[in-house]
């Protein structure tokens, strides 16, 4: 991962930073050059950091860069303002997550780059102890 | 436009033949193609291949496949639109014949994913995906498979066993299957106790690792009198990542190819004979049967369980095993699939033929669906 790369996602990464059409008011995250609606003019938009789980799966044969962490939760999750995000559960067992629960944003390392390269952070979410 | 005509299929046995590269396995199966077409032309080659830049590090196959088939010189070029590549290539050829650009085209897919360990595959397969917002959470192609199977269950009360039945039932067809990975019955029993892949979706519920390739040469229907007519090639795309689609148990991509496929060739999914659909896992089996109109949404898993895809069913589906038993070798699958609907057509499918089949829709889908390609083929 070359570090511009990770640079230039660091907002929407680590605060959940989208972008909100300014002619149709279409939220997106990530952003995108051109709404479905055909305008490119766009105003930062900061998403919901609590939402429920719509669905969800555990990865038990992970990706390189991710072997050390299974089992883990990767969920769809409907944020309260209606934007979906697609995110790791944590800090529950996999077994106790269900469709429906509430979660919360937490800001977690996500994966690393081998022994000496770049530790990479960002979203995860994590089940709301009420 | 001109009509378009299959002059010759060919494909090499799926597996995992390790003392073979690439080009070999290309070869064997455009030579086959042209030795079935009883034809040395070629104008144009297409390429399919999805990780070959990933697994082999090879980019640049256009040249290297005209090469590798003893026609340096040709214009080739390699196409990829994910796993959904040997269709989108077939449908390239389509419209350079179409066109009158050329005459004579071989389409070819190949992938070789036997090279690399499994979390190296894994990582290739979901390069689909966007990288900075959907690989990123760590999730795979199958995770989010699992996740629209979650869904699908907890929207219309599907059982985990209804999807399961998708791939009993490809295995049952790719017995006797000279071609096939896993020519062999698989119980829905095996299916369901089968480990965890991606919850809830088990390991026998997904295509394997595969290596193959498989071609198919076009023509100009005036010149080409074989008697199998492309009726319609069609490819739509879809937002990329689940989170960005309204509904995301409808595959618009597929709904949008297989609407104008239908329109083009002017037949209604009651028409069709034979039918090949992705079941890369056996949600994707069921969601593409439903959105290509198969099934009412909701209603594909049990119809599935039920019998309906089975060769005696209403829309006998996947009649070599499909990518769960025929096998998956990535870039060549979607060419697979329709050299088996031809073989259904010009009546050669021997144990696994279909009843006077006389037309056979293909459908090769990347990723959950961001890219879709429908065939439609006829016998005239």
């Amino acid at each position: 991962m070359s570090v511009p790369r990770y640079w230039r996602e660091e907002k929407s990464r680590y605060r959940l930073m989208g972008e909100e059409c300014i002619k149709c008011s279409a939220k997106y995250y990530p952003k995108t050059p051109v709404c479905d609606c055909g305008s490119t003019e766009f105003k930062p938009y900061k998403l919901a950091e609590t939402g429920r789980v719509q669905s969800w799966t555990v990865i038990r044969n992970a990706p390189l860069g991710y072997e050390r962490f299974t089992p883990y939760v990767v969920a769809l999750i409907e944020l309260d303002d209606g934007v979906h995000i697609l995110s790791q559960v944590v800090d529950v067992e996999p077994e106790a997550v269900k469709t429906g629960i509430k979660v919360e944003y937490a800001f977690r390392k996500v994966t690393e780059d081998g022994q000496a390269g770049l530790l990479q952070y960002g979203y995860k979410f994590r089940p709301v102890v009420e | 436009m001109r009509k378009v005509a299959v002059a010759g299929i060919g494909f090499t046995k799926v597996g995992e033949p390790w003392e073979r590269n690439i080009k070999e396995l290309f070869a064997e199966a455009a030579l086959g193609a042209l030795k079935d077409a009883a034809h040395t032309e070629i104008d144009q080659l297409y390429v399919a291949n999805m990780m070959g830049a990933h697994l082999q590090g090879q980019i640049g196959m256009g040249a290297m496949m005209a090469e590798a088939i003893g026609r340096p010189g040709l214009p080739a070029v390699r196409i990829e639109a994910g796993q959904a590549s040997g269709g989108v290539a077939f449908n390239e050829g389509v419209k350079s014949v179409a066109s009158g650009l050329s005459d004579w085209v071989l389409v070819g897919g190949v992938e070789k994913m036997s090279d690399l360990l499994p979390e190296s595959v894994t990582t290739a397969l979901v390069g689909v995906e966007d990288q900075e917002y959907t690989a990123y959470t760590g999730v795979t192609k199958t995770g989010l498979s699992a996740i629209l199977h979650r869904l699908y269950s907890h929207e219309y009360g599907a059982t985990p066993e209804e999807i399961g039945w998708f791939a009993a039932r490809s295995h049952d067809n790719a017995v006797g299957v000279a071609h096939a990975q896993y020519a062999f019955k698989l119980s829905i029993e095996r299916v369901m106790t089968s480990p965890m892949e991606a919850d809830p979706i088990r390991m026998m519920e997904c295509a394997a690792v595969a290596d193959g390739a498989a071609a198919i040469l076009l023509g100009p229907a005036e010149k080409e009198t074989t008697g199998i007519e492309v009726a319609a090639s069609t490819v739509a795309t879809d937002h990329l990542s689940l989170a960005s689609r309204k509904h995301p148990l409808i595959l618009e991509a597929v709904k949008k190819a297989a609407a104008k496929a239908y329109e083009i060739a002017k037949v209604k999914p009651k028409d069709i004979d034979v039918l090949e659909v992705t079941d890369d896992t056996t949600i994707d089996g069921v969601l593409s049967l439903e959105d290509l109109g198969f099934a009412e949404k909701g209603r594909g898993a049990k119809m599935v369980a039920q019998g309906a895809t089975a060769r005696t069913g209403e829309i006998p589906t996947n009649n070599f095993g499909g990518l769960k038993a025929r096998g998956n070798p990535i870039g060549a699958t979607g060419l697979y699939q329709i050299a088996e609907t031809v073989i259904q057509l010009r009546g050669k499918a021997g144990a696994n033929q279909i009843p006077d089949a006389k037309i056979g829709l293909a459908q090769s889908m990347a990723g959950v669906g961001s890219t879709c390609s429908v065939s439609i083929l006829r016998r005239v």
